[in-house]
C-alpha cells in the first residue's frame, strides 16, 4: 500500500510502471489490476476554468488516505493499491488522482478501485480553488456523489 | 492546570477568518466547539463544518486535551 502527494506534474502511467515493478516477484499472483485516472476539465458548473490550486492538510491528508486503503484490504481480497493525487496549482489536462489495485480477481479489483475513490472524494482533506476564465476565483463547495445516476 | 494547543483553519475558512494558525492556551476541559468558540470569539459556526484532533475526524463534542492540534475546515472537494 503507498501514498503520494506530489506538488509537481506527474505522469500515472509511469507512476503505475514504477510501483508494478515492486510486485514483480508475486507477479504470478496477479490477475487483475484497476486503475482510475482522474484530470483536470476546463469547465465546471457551466463556465469555463484557466487553472485550479488544491490545498490540502499535510499529515492528516497522508493519514486518511492510508486509512482508505486500509479499509479496502480489510474487505477485499487485494495483493497491493496505490494512490497518487496532486496538491498545488494545475492546468486543464493535467492529472489530478491516480487510484490502482492489484488483486488476484477483477471482482476485487473492480469494486475497491471505486471504493477507494469514493472515500477519497468524500473524506480525504483537499480542497480545490478554481481560477475561472473570467479571471475570477471561487472555491469548490463539495463533491457530488459519485453513485449518484443524473 | 495550564494547557495549550494549536488550532488550524484550512481553505475558504481560513480565508474568510482572515488566519490559518493560532494557538490557544486554556485552563479547564474543552470540547472542539468551545476551541470553535474561544479562538474564534464566538463567530457563528459554519453548518456544514468539519473538525479533527490530531489529524483523525472528530465531532463537535469531543474533548480536546494539551497539546492537541485542532483543525476546522469546509467540506473536502479532491479527486
Amino acid at each position: 500500500m503507498k501514498v503520494k502527494i506530489c506538488r509537481e506534474a506527474f505522469d500515472p502511467w509511469r507512476e503505475i510502471q514504477v510501483h508494478q515493478a515492486t510486485l514483480s516477484g508475486i507477479n504470478g499472483e496477479i490477475g487483475a489490476a484497476n486503475i482510475f485516472i482522474g484530470t483536470m476539465r476546463d469547465y465546471n458548473e457551466g463556465v469555463g476554468v484557466q487553472s485550479m490550486t488544491l490545498e490540502y492538510y499535510p499529515g492528516m491528508t497522508e493519514k486518511q488516505l492510508d486509512k482508505i486503503l486500509g479499509q479496502a484490504a480489510l474487505r477485499w481480497w487485494l495483493i497491493d493499491s496505490l494512490i497518487v493525487h496532486r496538491a498545488g496549482e494545475i492546468r486543464p489536462g493535467d492529472p489530478i488522482v491516480l487510484t490502482a489495485v492489484w488483486a488476484s480477481h477483477r471482482g476485487d479489483a473492480f469494486d475497491a478501485c471505486r471504493f477507494i475513490m469514493e472515500e477519497l472524494k468524500s473524506a480525504a482533506p483537499f480542497w480545490k480553488k478554481e481560477l475561472l476564465e473570467s479571471g475570477q476565483a471561487r472555491w469548490v463547495e463539495k463533491n457530488t456523489d459519485g453513485y449518484r445516476k443524473t | 492546570m495550564f494547557m495549550s494547543i494549536k488550532v488550524r483553519y484550512f481553505a475558504s475558512l481560513g480565508e474568510n477568518l482572515e488566519r490559518f494558525e493560532s494557538d490557544l492556551e486554556f485552563s479547564e476541559t474543552l470540547t472542539v466547539a468551545d476551541v470553535w468558540k474561544r479562538d474564534t470569539s464566538g463567530k457563528p459556526m459554519p453548518g456544514n463544518l468539519l473538525a479533527a484532533v490530531n489529524m483523525e475526524y472528530a465531532g463537535l463534542d469531543s474533548p480536546v486535551r494539551d497539546g492537541d492540534e485542532v483543525a476546522f475546515f469546509p467540506p473536502v472537494t479532491g479527486g
